[in-house]
């Protein structure tokens, strides 16, 4: 060996990252860490700018009780078909059909229910495999044919419009029976009484808080058990405090309305779920790596094809969620069903931060998208604003949310 | 003719929290090839940056002197207009633009109408090209030439700019031996013509073959100009003033003790994945555990090509041949099977191949094995974190953390982050191509370090590389392949660059 140590040992070396030194940002750094918590968190300040905004344009009536429950039922589609969404963006994909298989599923569910008397589930389950159906196929060309997602989707989009006016004979079906209207009108309430409120839903509000801050507690626990940076111990409880209070708030307010709609149970889940798996699973991962560098995803091991595909078959799964929910809160099916829902789905997605290039988004992020949608098109609405200056309003938001990322992430790229 | 052309006076340049050069004062005298060398990071581009205007003036402090005059550059224009030309590492071509729209692009020939006159674009184009030793037609679209041509483009592009003083940014990083040597020659012409030359580079050969004066900068600082024509200046003169003190040798030492083999490929022939020709044909070659094995050849010689065919099958067509990975036949079909078999290959091309570079460290680190971190699918994200800090601190990965974003980590500290991915696989046998490219002194000497570690734990190491020097430096057994084909095996004992040399460029009797 020669008796050189290696040049660069000559550098001072980053400090080991024990948790203090992790955190490390100097008192000259603190508008760098204010700039960067805000780049992290200011899709949330948007929701909250925007929903405040309303509650003053409308005089509180857009958080009332009543309205709080409405915005959950008429935009739950559009989160749903959103998580399907941001994870095929985030692997690099899109889909354009989304709205026609909304409808496809639709129509099959309620030739079933309506036409043929067959009972209620059976209408979803057949709905829920068409959905599947769709996705595999789209699924084979892209990752198989190796067409590129806009194209085969596009396909998709006019190829799946033109089915359900087969499915459907060009005319709508309805009524729904009830059981079926349930899944997207209905509501978990009286199950455990209360006067004038649902005590039932401050207790699942409840529980959600309590699992809220004992995931949080646990994540932090083993986070300083592998000596990570965490945040102080003051800043987490008032971290928990703010969601539990924001939580509580809005099971209040559902409480004194009509209770936990169905809808809203169907959509915690799905979060909950994909929110995980796109955080913590293995296939998770390979979604983000294929829409980071597809070639390096593939050098690493990655079965990129196989990947692929189940991010599409996802993706018809949650489109015929999408499906059931939306024939039975419109109780029935119509040919021009689902119109134009893939480009509320992929705004919300952008919106929420995902990257037009992929490997960049986050299910959660996508939700708060939606929502700024939801509250903006609902406060609209309510202020009886038209329909053409809801459209260009939601045009601009889009663009300045995006615009707003692209300038974040160019201050990020030269501040180094 | 010791006048001088250019003076940059005690240069400050500061960005929020570094400070990328310290009173930093360069003086190059008119005619000559003035060769800036120093570690990545050192300031080499920045200082260049300020020279031709991409940092305006007023973001630095000092002055510049060209041709003894004070000169303020708001912009490349400024410094274009003073015939200061720079020709980033980078080629700032457009692909599908012909060879003469390059050349006149921004600065388009137009005729008396005001249109662009295409006849005398070329036929200057065609002028400019001979004068760089460019046979090519003008109107050939870019993205046909190879770097090295495209290379001369570049310069000609210069020349129609009426260049006075021209900087190149590492001009031969991506170029093979007998393109760089090409190149020198034409810089030597145009030194000839009066053109002075500033080049920055990390091949000290290249630097003592033709400089005529040498800055070296360390840290932000200037360190010394070795005048080149007076002094005896040796690359080991040249990486003292680099890293502040002498290295003995470039290569660490290693006590040789090869094992059982390890991996075996017979007769292995891969096809071109469009075109009709072979592109490896009929290779065969061994490497055994606490082996350094080298696979010498010029560019174009399918050694990348060889390596990514056994890794999984990851190139090419009708792949035809036996793979045999401790003594067992297998079938690495893909490339989860060839990790599975124990084999990684570390690419040649890290940002396009290796990394993602949007990501950070610690997920980069476990791409390549999130199976080792994850039961039934979900993965253990605090033992990824401290399998990344592990890596970060055997490898001495200079990130400030494990959550630092791959894309903003120098080149050595990627390539680590890269070798630290693949180890994290636990392979048998190593494929690294070109492992020390477009990195400094002192992260290669980390590098070769961090090889000769891994062989003397039993690991079999195959490398790929252009410097033969370094081959000669690494390796126990050295192949040399020249058009797809082995034209020689000896122990490293045997060989020298001469005979090595040879035998990569056999092919033209082979092939003829």
């Amino acid at each position: 060996m020669t008796s050189i140590k290696t040049p660069s040992t000559e550098r001072p070396t980053p400090p080991d990252s024990t948790p203090a030194a992790a955190l490390h940002t100097g008192t000259s750094d603190l508008r760098a860490l204010v700039l960067n918590n805000l780049r992290q968190s200011g899709i949330y300040v948007a929701l909250v700018v925007i929903v405040a905004l309303f509650a003053i344009l409308t005089d509180g009536v857009s958080l009332s009780p009543g309205n709080i429950t409405n915005i959950v039922l008429q935009y739950s589609y559009i989160l749903v078909l959103a998580i399907g969404m941001v994870i095929l963006i985030i692997g690099g994909h899109i889909d354009l059909s989304v709205g026609s298989v909304v409808a496809l599923t639709g129509a099959v569910s309620a030739v079933l229910v309506i036409q043929q008397g067959y009972p209620w589930w059976v209408g979803v389950l057949a709905a829920l495999a068409v959905g599947v159906a769709v996705g595999a196929w789209h699924g084979f060309w892209v990752a198989y044919a190796g067409i590129p997602a806009f194209i085969v989707t596009l396909a998709g989009m006019l190829l799946f419009r033109g089915l359900t006016l087969r499915v459907l004979d060009n005319i709508s079906l309805s009524p729904f029976p009830a059981e079926y209207q349930r899944v997207a009108a209905g509501f978990l309430n009286g199950l455990l009484g209360g006067q004038g409120f649902d005590a039932f839903t401050l207790l699942i509000g409840a529980v959600a808080v309590a699992g809220y801050a004992v995931s949080g507690f646990r994540t932090r626990v083993a986070r300083i058990r592998y000596q990570q940076p965490v945040e102080s111990f003051p800043l987490f409880v008032a971290r928990v405090a703010v969601v539990g209070a924001v939580i509580m708030y809005f099971a209040w307010q559902l409480a004194h309305a009509r209770g936990l709609p169905i809808v809203l149970i169907i959509l915690a889940v799905l979060v909950l779920v994909y929110g995980l798996l796109t955080r913590r699973t293995v296939f998770g991962r390979q979604v983000y790596a294929i829409g980071g560098n597809l070639s390096a995803a593939a050098l690493s091991g990655v079965k990129v094809r196989t990947v692929n595909f189940w991010m599409f078959v996802n993706m018809g799964f949650l489109a015929a969620v999408a499906g059931v929910i939306y024939s039975s809160r419109s109780n029935g099916a119509q040919p021009a069903a689902g119109n134009m829902f893939e480009l509320d789905a992929i705004a919300a997605a952008f919106i929420g931060g995902a990257a037009v290039t992929g490997g960049v988004g986050t299910v959660v992020g996508a939700m708060v998208g939606g929502l700024i949608m939801a509250v903006m098109s609902n406060g609209m609405q309510l202020m009886g604003v038209d329909q053409s200056t809801q459209s260009v309003v939601k045009g601009l938001v889009l663009l300045v949310a995006v615009a707003f990322d692209v300038y974040n992430k160019r201050r990020a790229g030269t501040a180094r | 003719m010791d006048d001088t052309i250019l003076e940059m006076r005690r240069i400050t340049k500061t960005f929020p929290g570094v400070t990328a050069l310290e009173d930093v004062t360069l003086s190059v005298r008119r005619g000559e090839i003035h060769a800036i060398c120093g570690e990545n990071g050192a300031g080499k581009s920045t200082l260049m940056k300020v020279l031709s205007g991409v940092h305006p003036t007023g973001s630095y402090d000092g002055e510049i002197l060209f041709d003894g005059k004070p000169v303020q550059f708001r912009g490349i224009r400024d410094s274009e207009a003073n015939g200061i030309v720079i020709i980033h590492q980078e080629l700032a071509l457009v692909p599908h633009l012909s060879i003469a729209e390059n050349i006149f692009l921004g600065n388009e020939r137009r005729g008396r109408s005001g249109l662009i006159d295409w006849n005398r674009a070329n036929a200057e184009a065609a002028q400019l090209l001979a004068s760089v030793g460019l046979r090519e037609n003008p109107v050939t679209p870019v993205i046909q030439l190879g770097v090295g041509k495209q290379q001369l483009v570049e310069i000609a592009k210069a020349l129609s700019k009426k260049v006075r003083l021209l900087i190149l940014d590492e001009p031969t990083a991506a170029l093979n031996d007998i393109d760089s040597a090409h190149l020198l020659d034409l810089l030597r012409q145009l030194r000839d013509r009066g053109i002075t030359c500033i080049m920055i580079s990390h091949k000290l050969n290249e630097i003592t073959a033709i400089a005529d004066s040498t800055t070296v900068i360390r840290d932000g600082r200037a360190v010394e100009t070795l005048d080149m024509r007076a002094d005896d200046v040796t690359q080991q003169r040249i990486i003292r003033g680099m890293v502040g003190r002498d290295l003995d040798s470039f290569y660490p030492d290693r006590v040789s003790s090869p094992g059982e083999e390890v991996l075996r490929i017979e007769d292995w022939t891969v096809r071109h994945p469009v075109q009709d020709r072979m592109v490896v044909e009929g290779v065969g070659l061994s490497v055994r555990a606490g082996e350094v094995v080298g696979i010498a050849g010029l560019m174009g010689a399918g050694r990348t090509e060889l390596a990514m065919s056994v890794f999984g099958r990851s190139y090419g067509r009708h792949i035809r041949g036996r793979l045999f990975v401790r003594g067992r036949e297998v079938h690495a079909g893909t490339v989860a099977e060839a990790i599975d078999n124990g084999i990684a290959y570390v690419t040649e091309d890290r940002k396009r191949y290796g990394l993602n570079l949007i990501d950070d460290v610690r997920r980069n680190v476990s791409a390549a094995a999130l199976d080792r971190l994850s039961r039934l699918g979900w993965v253990n994200g605090n033992e990824e974190i401290k399998v990344a800090e592990a890596s970060r601190r055997e490898m001495n990965i200079r990130a400030p953390s494990v959550m630092a974003v791959v894309g903003k980590l120098s080149g050595g500290n990627q390539q680590k982050v890269v070798l630290s991915k693949w180890l994290f696989t636990d392979p048998d046998v190593l494929i690294l191509d070109e492992p020390t490219r477009g990195i400094d002194v002192g992260a290669k000497y980390e590098i070769y370090t961090i090889i000769n570690r891994l062989v003397a734990e039993g690991k079999a190491v195959i490398v790929i590389s252009s410097e033969l020097p370094e081959l000669l430096g690494m390796c126990d057994r050295v192949y040399t392949l020249a058009a797809g084909r082995i034209t020689g095996e000896m122990p490293v004992g045997e060989a020298t660059q001469e005979s090595l040399m040879e035998l990569m460029t056999k092919d033209k009797e082979l092939v003829g």
